[in-house]
């Protein structure tokens, strides 16, 4: 052991703490040559009644399906309908450029916050086409992807960011901490993985009743350090209840890379192999392999067979938020050297591959979802800003607290002039 | 009628509930087999399946973020948190979550979970099993916080509790789950049988939150008191021989203003105790709800009787329980003021 500790020391002092750093700080240069990417054949697909100890390599390894070169190979390739792969392609799309145009009202002033989820589209995405409508979403706060799969209204998106007079969240909540009930889209908390738990507990109650929906939930790598993940894993391994347990490793928290949270020696999805869960690791930047692992996950949720943890291997292009300034604490161009590349970009060429698309289609598409963001823009603005124009009405303020406003906030918003 | 205890009366209202509502279900460590550490829930998992009453991973964290989970699915769940004391890794989902979901989502989304915790000392528990942490959940909006203190007010509250809308923390006295505590350690303890709110009905009732119940009629102090304290409170008025109104608060959140005002503006002097720690207490909040309202009729200034700001200390129990010499010291000190 003494031998082990003395690795990380710099040789005067043996009591060192040790202290994981990224790979580089914004003065040094991370190509992820350290990385090692898998061949997309190299991956096993166990059948979905596969025992999770028998499936323990997937946990260390990288499914993926798409090749460098956009083609679709290896046991994950199931097969899927082009039409689903055009549709994931439109959302995606639809997805970074919602991202653009909010962050660039957040630059004018029109809105007090934003997060981007640029580079990650696939995971809310492909996962959203793999599960039913049906199906409970317990989103972290870089999912609206799985907003605008589902078809949510981009003017309401864009009014609860505003939080305007027809925010659904009365003005109460930060931008992008959505809540969309009848897209059975549980509502956003800031508390970190918070939800993950909660999930369990939306599926618990599903085997309960006897029906047939499942739960999914998406945590970050460095909200897995949470109370709530270990939980959640915990009640998963030992009710198997129909849930699927996602977790974006896109590899920043904030300024923190994820050996912070403990991902230096192994793989976040290697937790769910100590609670006997099956656990994948997945290239998240494939929308095939997440759309096929999903679908493994869903088919096993839905015969009874309990949860699955998957891990989405990524990379937060985006800055954290709109409040936050990578280039302080990362090279800047990490995100053009990283390997596994964009996915909007390699589902793109996989589809002209199969002759299902052209750069002349996807120009064409560009340009239709430029001219939808903008009028549903101006007339999500139309219904106000956080500076201008109508805001919920103010009384509205103290309601909600509890289903029956009792008599101190009755009293408190007499005292407002209410 | 019939005649329970405490915990017979919770177990009855858990059964009343679980018989009346198949959403009802119950969660926590060692409350399916076993019925509970306390027995609260005894019989109810033979009698009702584990798919209602079942056993849970120690993780009060995961308790109740599954319970909120649950409730969002259709369920109502009753989640045994078998300690106050061990509350505190569920904090999280209880005041960030639970009491803030219906307000951040604008109304979407609720949860109508019922945490029910023992709690409070006198039970030689030392510090991890005498907590007293009401005072912590008072100060968190959109929960609703209740502590009874006889079987009667236990079996309809926790009706109340389990059919509400809204989450609700339901602290459980456990000195008095077997009989009422008169403060007097050293005197042979009494059941609930010699006391009239020993008398339960076995079926259905409930008790609206946000009503004190005047446990003593009185002109000359009000003692505003909850939990254990309701009948320590009685020992020491007897023996200072005032003529004195003691105020059972029962549910702390909502509090009923009204039933406080009116009291203290008749007999001019209050007096408010709890076995929880002085400092930052729930008892200051009463305090100033005493003294914005009742400020001119006040003829003494109010006191405080409660724990000292230590720990349970195991050792000296019944030195940090603020017992009828405590009380009645101060009762003293008001009426001669």
């Amino acid at each position: 052991m003494a031998k082990n500790q003395n690795q990380f020391s710099d040789g005067n002092s043996q009591n060192q703490l040790y202290v994981p750093q990224p790979t580089a700080r914004p003065d040094g240069f991370n190509d992820f040559s350290h990385l090692h990417i898998p061949d997309v054949e190299q991956s096993d697909r166990p059948a979905i009644d596969c025992s999770p100890h028998d499936m323990r390599d997937l946990a260390y390894g990288l499914i993926r399906v798409l090749d460098d070169d956009g083609k679709a190979k290896g046991n994950w390739n199931c097969g899927v309908e082009p039409q689903i792969l055009l549709q994931g392609l439109k959302d995606m799309l639809l997805t970074r450029m919602f991202d653009e145009r909010m962050q660039t009202m957040h630059r004018v002033g029109k809105i007090s916050f934003y997060m981007k989820c640029t580079g990650e589209e696939a995971i809310s995405v492909a996962h959203t086409a793999a599960i039913n409508f049906e199906d409970m979403v317990f989103p972290s706060y870089r999912n609206q992807g799985i907003l605008l799969a589902r078809g949510y209204n981009l003017v309401d998106m864009m009014c609860q960011c505003l939080s305007n007079a027809r925010d659904n969240c009365k003005g109460r909540q930060l931008p992008i901490m959505y809540s969309w009930k009848k897209g059975n889209f549980f509502s956003i908390s800031g508390n970190l993985a918070t939800q993950f738990s909660q999930a369990v507990g939306w599926a618990m109650a599903e085997a309960q009743q006897g029906g047939n929906r499942l739960a999914t939930t998406f945590v970050g790598d460095g909200s897995t350090a949470e109370l709530d993940f270990h939980s959640a894993l915990n009640f998963a391994a030992t009710y198997s209840p129909p849930v699927i347990l996602n977790i974006t490793n896109n590899q920043w928290a904030i300024s923190s890379n994820q050996v912070i949270a403990g991902g230096e020696k192994t793989t976040f999805a290697a937790r769910g192999i100590g609670f006997g869960l099956p656990s994948l690791r997945v290239d998240g930047n494939d929308f095939l392999a997440v759309y096929a692992a999903t679908k493994w996950a869903a088919e096993r949720a839905r015969a009874g067979l309990g949860a699955t943890l998957i891990e989405y291997f990524t990379y937060r292009v985006a800055p954290h938020s709109t409040s936050d300034d990578p280039s302080a604490y990362r090279p800047k161009n990490e995100e053009d050297l990283w390997p596994l590349g964009d996915p909007i970009e390699r589902l793109k060429t996989h589809l002209i591959n199969l002759n299902e698309w052209s750069e002349d289609q996807h120009n064409i598409l560009i340009e239709k979802i430029k001219i939808k963001l903008k009028k549903s823009y101006k007339e999500a603005e139309s219904y106000g800003t956080l500076k201008t124009g109508d805001r919920p009405d103010v009384t509205t303020m103290f309601e909600d607290v509890y289903e029956d406003m009792p008599l101190n906030l009755r009293r408190q918003r007499q005292e407002m002039g209410l | 009628m019939a005649q329970m205890n405490m915990l017979e009366a919770i177990l009855s209202a858990q059964k009343t509930m679980l018989q009346r509502d198949d959403k009802v279900i119950i969660l926590g460590e060692d409350v399916g087999y076993f019925g509970g550490v306390f027995r609260a829930t005894e019989g109810l998992q033979a009698e009702f399946g584990t798919n209602r009453v079942f056993d849970t991973p120690i993780s009060e964290n995961g308790i109740v973020a599954a319970a909120i989970g649950m409730s969002i699915n259709g369920l109502r769940p009753i989640a045994e948190i078998q300690f106050a004391d061990y509350i505190y890794p569920a904090f999280d989902q209880i005041a960030s979550e639970a009491a803030k979901l219906r307000y951040r989502s604008g109304g979407e989304y609720s949860t109508n979970i019922t945490i029910r915790t023992p709690c409070g000392g006198g039970i030689r528990g030392g510090q991890t099993h005498s907590q007293s942490p009401e005072g912590i959940f008072t100060h968190v909006t959109g929960i609703n916080v209740i502590m009874p203190s006889n079987p009667y007010d236990a079996k309809g509250l926790l009706i109340s509790a389990i059919e509400s809308n809204d989450p609700v923390i339901f602290f459980e006295p456990k000195r008095l789950y077997n009989g009422p505590f008169y403060g007097e350690p050293d005197k042979s303890s009494v059941g609930w049988d010699t006391h009239s709110k020993g008398e339960v009905p076995e079926g259905h009732y409930s008790i609206p939150f946000g009503q004190a119940a005047i446990t003593r009629a009185g002109q000359e102090l009000t003692i505003i008191t909850y939990g254990t304290m309701v009948h320590v409170v009685e020992t020491a008025v007897e023996m200072t021989g005032v003529d004195a109104e003691i105020i059972d608060l029962r549910s702390l959140a909502p509090i009923d203003y009204d039933s406080i005002i009116n009291s203290v503006n008749k007999t001019g002097r209050c007096l408010v105790a709890h076995e929880a720690t002085k400092t930052g207490g729930f008892g200051a909040e009463i305090l100033s709800i005493v003294q914005e309202n009742c400020f001119w009729k006040l003829r003494a200034p109010i006191e405080r009787v409660a724990g000292w700001d230590i720990p349970y200390p195991h050792a000296f129990e019944w030195e940090y329980f603020p017992g009828p010499k405590r009380i009645s010291n101060a009762i003293n000190r008001i009426m001669e003021a």
